[in-house]
């Protein structure tokens, strides 16, 4: 199960004594098991923290966070992260990166590797099994990321902008795997960017955030039918409404 | 017999060749580098035996080659578990020798590395010992002789303890700056796997990230460690060792002798930061390729 749910979370980053930035102001949110959530918002409005909180790599100043009624405290295998910066580990091969895990809670390296293979199939990379994280491009080293974070098997799945260092094609064909990846696993994901090309593509919901104070501006369902044509009407008047609201944001 | 030889001769014929050509091939690509080793032998011996004149003062690379010669034919008796044997001296000075640097780099290890990695990792133990460090580091290595002697004698050990100095601040600073430099997105995407105490991600995380500037600490501090090998012979550890037998022909005015020694270091030297340097690059930092520490 992936059930998750914010409630009344606040983090401030104190800038100096007298001085903070509030960039998490009172957020509540509920995120139903196996929904797509994306967050989209202006540079600065703390999506990225947001995440950082539920993967439990930063903590909330007020407020808390549960999982299945679990209250989150510290980092944990439940919850895996894919990050936009490339994470993987350059002196492990990529079938090392993604056994690291299951390594970590003491699976025997053999069971891991078995287990590990499954998901190298999963993301098409079988024939890099054993080469280091420096032969391979962008996209590759991305989808890796993935595996290596589902070998957890974790129940949500946290993304931070993983496909903005990617070129345009490589994003779209690598939006497709992760559509594939989500109906076969069945798990929780949250998807943070900055493309809202990207969000009407892929979400079930997005939450659209506001700047300084980061607040949750607007939650809109998307029930555009699966799978989805980036260029049908529906597609349109969605992305134009959101790109609006957005607009309006940037320009406070 | 002879037949015997020339008919295996035949039938290796094809591999002889490729060897020869093989050798031909390597000759011709390095040929810049040959004439340029070839040409400063030619105009050192051109100096030293027509312009300089004297052999105390310059020796030319003839007598130099010479004075090689008569040294690797000095035998001397080596007597181990009740064995006695007759062995070259200069064997015997390489193996004193690389015995002093060893006990000073592996000690330098054992104590550079975990120190490093503990001020790298907690800020608190930065705080409390980098003042330290850098007030220690500057004494130059040779300046610990006289304490080198009153605390340990004169042994092995106070050479090795020369190199030791020389040695460990390289390796300590670069695991430390190694340690420091981890990239934080290594460490934070380790924790959310699973890997959350410190020693584990020290131990998974922090030291393979460290390992490429450990190993250019490594390679620094051998260097330096050779260099202080020379003064550390100098007070009379042992009766062998290539620096010793470097100062005692010094004292004999046989020049020819000192040379033969000085280039004998060098090159051993080299060898061993080769050696270093290709089981890190081939081994250790197959990762890292392209990237020359």
């Amino acid at each position: 199960m992936g059930r998750l749910k914010v409630s009344n979370v606040t983090r401030r980053f104190i800038k100096d004594k007298n001085d903070f930035v509030l960039a998490l102001d009172n957020i509540s949110l509920d995120v139903a098991d196996k929904e797509f959530v994306c967050f989209v918002g202006p540079s600065g409005c703390g999506k990225t923290t947001l995440l950082r909180i539920v993967a439990g790599l930063d903590k909330p100043d007020e407020g808390e966070i549960f999982l299945d009624d679990k209250k989150i405290e510290n980092p944990g295998p439940d919850r895996g992260m894919v990050f936009q910066e490339y994470s993987l580990f350059p002196w492990k091969t990529v079938i090392d990166n993604i056994i690291f895990g299951p390594q970590m809670s003491g699976i025997k390296k053999k069971d891991a590797l078995e287990h590990a293979e499954k998901y190298l199939e999963l993301v098409g990379l079988q024939q890099f099994r054993d080469s280091y994280p420096y032969e391979l491009s962008g996209g590759m080293k991305q989808r890796v990321a993935i595996a290596r974070a589902l070998a957890n098997e974790p129940s949500v799945l946290l993304m931070d902008e993983p496909f903005g260092a990617l070129d345009a094609q490589t994003r779209n064909i690598l939006q497709q795997e992760l559509l594939g990846i989500w109906l076969k696993k069945h798990i929780t994901i949250l998807f943070v960017t900055h493309s809202v090309d990207e969000a009407v593509f892929l979400a079930d919901k997005i939450v659209l955030m506001s700047a300084r104070p980061g607040k949750i501006k607007e939650i809109i369902n998307i029930d555009l039918p699966r799978p989805r044509d980036r260029t049908s009407l529906e597609a349109n008047v969605l992305r134009d409404r959101i790109l609006k609201s957005l607009l309006e944001e940037q320009k406070k | 017999m002879i037949q015997k030889y020339l008919q295996i001769l035949n039938k290796k014929r094809v591999e002889i060749l490729s060897i020869f050509s093989a050798i031909i091939v390597w000759l011709h690509k390095k040929r810049v580098e040959i004439l340029s080793i070839f040409s400063a032998i030619v105009v050192w011996q051109i100096i030293a035996a027509y312009i300089v004149q004297n052999k105390f003062f310059l020796p030319s690379f003839t007598d130099t080659v010479f004075a090689f010669i008569e040294i690797i034919s000095r035998d001397a008796n080596l007597a181990i578990m009740g064995l006695d044997m007759q062995v070259p001296v200069l064997f015997l000075d390489l193996l004193y020798s690389l015995m002093y640097f060893g006990i000073g780099l592996l000690s330098a290890l054992a104590i550079g590395i975990p120190i490093g990695m503990i001020m790298g990792w907690f800020p608190t133990i930065e705080r409390m010992l980098d003042s330290l460090v850098e007030l220690i580091r500057p004494i130059p290595p040779l300046a610990w002789i006289p304490f080198a002697i009153i605390w340990i004698g004169l042994n092995p050990f106070a050479a090795g303890f020369l190199i030791f100095i020389g040695a460990v601040f390289p390796i300590m600073i670069n695991t430390f700056t190694g340690f420091k430099g981890v990239s934080k997105v290594y460490v934070e995407a380790a924790k959310v796997l699973g890997c959350n105490t410190n020693m584990e991600l020290i131990r998974y995380v922090a030291l393979p990230s460290a390992l490429p500037s450990i190993a250019a600490g490594i390679r620094i501090a051998m260097g330096v460690g050779w260099m202080c090998l020379v003064a550390a012979e100098m007070f009379g550890v042992g009766r062998y060792g290539l620096g010793y037998q470097m100062w005692r022909s010094s004292d004999l005015h046989r020049m020819d002798f000192v040379l033969v020694y000085m280039l004998i270091l060098g090159f051993l030297g080299l060898l061993i930061d080769r050696l270093l340097r290709y089981y890190i690059d081939g081994k250790l930092l197959k990762w890292r390729k392209g990237v020359v520490i």
